[in-house]
């Protein structure tokens, strides 16, 4: 098995020409999935048992939750890959996650609230989920913030990767020793979606959100990845075509 | 057509969720474009200094 | 030819307290890693003794912290003997993640740490030397003046052991994950908001297990569960922190 299409990953102009290429085969799949998604949870799903129309929310809030923990891990293998082979390119994805996931975090705790206001009285919550999205928030604003108080990108991307590697460590750790807590100080009822008993006409517009999302995320990726691949990029020649077009 | 504004009584929590997730997947779009224009003019200028340019 | 095989042994003589005969370099062979790390360890306590208001600070800061409390909340001792865990734990991350400042910051300046990373010990080692000095220095003090603290909010004597018990482990596993986010934050101007923020999501785990078990020390319950879970902390901690602290200084210094 040739191993070329992985080194080429780590040449910049390979990289950022076939970013480039790809964006709109994420883009309008995503764009067609969230169209999608959204007439099938808010106008074709029928309004849920318990919680009426109020279930719909989810069509906004899981797939947002997802993305918050799916690109934390995609931007700390990619930190970790990084730090370990020194490959420019992936310090240049982790970089292009950070501001990604925080936003759909930020997005998530809202919807959430929202969400947890009709149905459990309260806006927040200290309970296990909630408070691990919510130091999961600070992990990205610690991670960007750690990026931006230093000057020199090698040390930024090397830093804020080892950053990103314990706090990828410290996720299962927080999340586990909040449910012990919890469990200790007898955890309030927490009502909970059974997802393999949901409706298929709730369902499926669902599972096209949360698709819709995953790829939503990586057409932005892309996008993202062409400017950071740019800034690390000091030799001349094929930036002189890209930059000139 | 009201009862899907209405959202069953629960409209005041369901658009604003909406409104937040559509705020943000927008702003993405919009602050990605912006910095990949914004690196593309910083390699332009470096370019330029050293006399390279396009 | 120098006795100590490289210049720069003389610059961390002139910086620190070691003497003639004991350096990291020991002329041409390296001198074994414990010795190193013990000589790391009583150099940074030499030093910091030298500046004893220094020392004084975080504890000074832990006081007025725990003062904050009945004065802003009640001033009733039983409502106070309830949040007093909290308290009491608030004060001391708190005071830790300033004290934190001092941990790399003089090493960094006057080269010392550039030595450390070049002298072909494991920086490791070195690190976690320099963790157990800043906990020698600023954990195990909070550890005990915190009984002083809980009475002031109304607990009973009986609880002062576990109180001391609890937050002389946590502090250890505070002062290990505090050494992540100062070595990466090194050099950064005015980073105590920056180093706050990173550190503090690290910790919650000890917050939330000291806490426990603190509050189990006041109410006289078993304490030893989450103590034990805290050692377990301080042990995940003192294999991983270290060797972290250890590629962030070497990220920092590059």
């Amino acid at each position: 098995m040739t191993w070329t299409w992985f080194h080429r990953l780590g040449s910049p102009p390979y990289v950022y020409g076939l970013a480039t290429r790809l964006t709109p085969w994420f883009a309008w799949p995503a764009a067609l999935l969230i169209i999608g998604g959204l007439w099938g949870g808010l106008v074709l799903a029928p309004p849920d048992y318990q919680q009426g129309d109020g279930f719909r929310i989810i069509y906004v809030h899981a797939p947002s939750a997802w993305m918050s923990l799916m690109v934390y891990t995609t931007m700390a293998i990619a930190a970790a890959v990084g730090l370990i082979w020194r490959i420019k390119v992936a310090h240049a994805v982790a970089a292009s996650c950070a501001p990604i996931g925080a936003s759909f975090t930020f997005a998530a705790l809202v919807t959430g609230a929202l969400w947890g206001q009709p149905m459990w009285g309260t806006y927040w919550e200290w309970d296990p989920r909630l408070t691990s999205e919510l130091i999961l928030l600070f992990l990205y604003l610690g991670y960007m913030g750690l990026r931006a108080g230093l000057e020199d990108t090698q040390r930024a991307d090397r830093a804020s990767a080892v950053l990103a590697v314990v706090g990828v460590v410290n996720v299962p750790i927080i999340h586990y020793s909040v449910t012990w807590w919890n469990s200790l100080h007898q955890a309030p009822s927490v009502m909970r979606l059974a997802k393999p008993t949901m409706a298929a006409s709730m369902l499926v517009p669902l599972l096209m959100m949360l698709l819709g999302f995953t790829l939503f995320f990586g057409a932005v990726l892309l996008v993202r990845l062409r400017g950071e691949v740019l800034n690390r990029e000091r030799s001349a020649s094929w930036i002189r075509e890209i930059v000139s077009t | 057509m009201s009862h899907f504004f209405e959202m069953g009584g629960y409209a005041v929590f369901v658009w604003p969720a909406y409104a937040v997730t559509l705020a943000a997947i927008v702003l993405n779009i919009v602050w990605a474009r912006r910095a990949l224009a914004r690196s593309r003019a910083d390699a332009r200028r470096r370019l330029a200094m050293r006399g390279e340019g396009p | 030819m120098s006795r100590f095989g490289s210049p720069a042994a003389g610059v961390v003589v002139q910086a620190g307290a070691i003497t003639r005969e004991s350096t990291l370099w020991a002329g041409s062979h390296q001198a074994p890693i414990l010795d190193a790390a013990r000589l790391a360890l009583t150099r940074d306590l030499q030093l910091a003794f030298r500046k004893r208001g220094q020392l004084v600070q975080p504890l000074a800061f832990f006081a007025m912290v725990t003062m904050l409390f009945p004065l802003a909340i009640s001033p009733e001792l039983a409502r106070l003997r309830e949040i007093a865990p909290g308290v009491l734990w608030a004060g001391a991350l708190l005071a830790s993640l300033l004290a934190l400042e001092f941990l790399f910051r003089d090493d960094a300046y006057d080269g010392t740490l550039e030595q450390y990373a070049l002298s072909g010990q494991s920086l490791t080692w070195l690190m976690f030397a320099k963790t157990a000095a800043h906990w020698l220095l600023t954990g195990l003090p909070l550890a005990l003046m915190a009984p002083l603290a809980a009475l002031s909010l109304g607990v009973s004597a009986a609880a002062v052991p576990g109180i001391v018990a609890s937050v002389a482990v946590g502090s250890v596993a505070l002062s290990l994950i505090g050494s992540i986010g100062a070595a990466l934050t090194l050099g950064i101007k005015r980073s105590g908001a920056l180093l706050s923020l990173l550190t503090l999501p690290l910790s919650l785990p000890v917050l939330i297990f000291g806490a426990r078990a603190t509050q189990l020390a006041i109410s006289g319950g078993p304490l030893l569960a989450p103590l034990e879970l805290l050692a377990a902390l301080v042990v995940l901690g003192v294999t991983l922190a270290p060797l972290a602290a250890a590629a962030a200084v070497r990220i920092s210094l590059e």
